[in-house]
């Protein structure tokens, strides 16, 4: 068997090499739905990063305890467990928040980035790594929210975390808070990635 | 086949069944519903608070319209507002429904009433605005709902409630697919057709159990 990646390997993976959003592609649904301003896409990313560092170990703690086919059942019962936690939560000390965010806090238990680290990483390794794999994960999940949220929010509105930041002259471009802003601004920051990426392979391919 | 056979069968048999294999997924599910249970007892007062608030904060708008309800608010002409429980029976159970009255100069102006019912994907709860007299709906709040995403959701859009102002409560409302006829009839959401049936079905029950009383109290 192939050996594991180490606990600062897998921290440092989640954030860039391995980013959730713009490398593994999972988790979009509610990456396209929430990230029209900064603070429903930082909450989200909060709410994200308390579901996946929990999964995460309480899913490592009870590793050698799985059934290899009653596994997924596990991690869905974990998740949903603490997505519920989550969600009341939200309803009692930021109900406005709940109420923007709405049913995308509940969806946050077929989010994929959580199940697929609980399989990847916490299945298979002790607490201490899983932990450090969830932290690398979120931080990378909430930094692509971030900058999505970044773009939409200030093209779209001119502001930024409810602030102005363009001129009042600027003609807001609606449709980057509107659904199509989103595959838009994610299209266009993936393909950005990628680019960059291209060329440093080929600068590092010539040396 | 010895006795001691027969014991390692039947071990075997006990670790192949299902329970057997199944007991963390019990134990967990066990674990973390009373975990759940308990976050439940401890945050619901405060999140029912909220609704409450939310809820005395939408009767000005839910009676009088937006535009108006923010010309008064302009004005400082303040509601008062005080909040009943009005108990209906109903096939020998009885339901209680949770009633602000709205008062301006000493005045009944109007009627709020808090009620839920079964959506497409869970309870879906709202607020209905009534006349003096109960004899009209002068508004519609979605308080909370979990329709889907960009179908069912659409029942908390302006646009959509709207339909509902003006419409008389003396016969039920029904929902359209093919555009309004007749002025009890609302217009389903493109692609939520069940959300739509369950919002007008809540309306309608909620209407059907309180006009009596709300109008008797009104005279």
């Amino acid at each position: 068997m192939a050996e594991l990646p180490t606990t600062t390997e897998r921290f440092i993976q989640g954030i860039l090499p391995e980013n959730p959003v713009y490398r593994q592609l999972l988790g979009l649904c509610a990456t396209l739905a929430v990230t029209n301003n900064m603070k429903s896409a930082l909450t989200m990313g909060g709410a994200v990063t308390f579901v996946l560092v929990s999964a995460n170990v309480i899913t490592s703690l009870m590793r050698n305890l799985l059934k290899p086919h009653l596994r997924i059942v596990i991690f869905t019962l974990t998740i949903a467990t603490f997505v519920t936690i989550v969600d009341r939560f939200l309803a009692a000390y930021m109900y406005q928040m709940s109420k923007t965010l709405g049913p995308y806090i509940p969806l946050i238990i077929v989010n994929c980035i959580i199940i697929c680290r609980c399989e990847v990483c916490a299945s298979k390794q002790p607490v201490i790594t899983a932990a450090a794999d969830a932290i690398g994960q979120s931080i990378g999940f909430t930094l692509a929210m971030a900058s999505l949220a970044a773009v939409r929010e200030i093209l779209g509105t001119g502001m930024f975390f409810g602030l102005r930041v363009l001129p009042i002259a600027w003609p807001d471009w609606v449709i980057m808070v509107l659904p199509p802003g989103a595959f838009l601004t994610f299209g266009i920051l993936l393909g950005a990635i990628n680019w960059i990426d291209s060329l440093r392979a080929a600068g590092t391919g010539k040396k | 086949m010895t006795a001691l056979q027969m014991e390692q069968s039947f071990g075997q048999r006990l670790k192949n069944s299902n329970i057997v294999q199944a007991w963390l997924v019990l134990t967990l599910a066990l674990l973390f519903g009373a975990a759940l249970a308990g976050i439940q007892i401890s945050l619901a007062p405060t999140i029912e608070a909220n609704k409450i608030n939310e809820t005395r904060q939408k009767v000005p708008e839910l009676i009088f319209g937006k535009a108006k309800a923010m010309e008064m608010a302009a004005q400082k002409k303040n509601l008062q507002v005080t909040s009943q429980f009005i108990a209906v029976e109903k096939q020998g159970k009885k339901v209680y429904y949770n009633i602000f009255k709205a008062d301006l100069d000493g005045k009944c102006v109007g009627w709020v009433a808090k009620t839920k019912g079964q959506g497409y994907a869970d309870k879906i709860e709202l607020l209905i605005g009534l006349a003096p007299d109960a004899e009209t709906i002068t508004g519609l709040f979605i308080l909370d709902q979990k329709e889907t995403p960009g179908l069912g959701n659409k029942i908390v859009t302006e646009k959509w409630r709207s339909q509902f102002t003006g419409k008389p409560t003396g016969t039920r409302l029904t929902v359209t697919k093919t555009g309004v006829g007749t002025d009890t009839e609302i217009n389903a959401v493109t692609g939520a057709t069940i959300s739509s049936r369950s919002t007008v079905n809540i309306i309608n029950a909620a209407i059907g159990d309180l006009k009596g009383p709300l109008t008797a109290k009104a005279k």
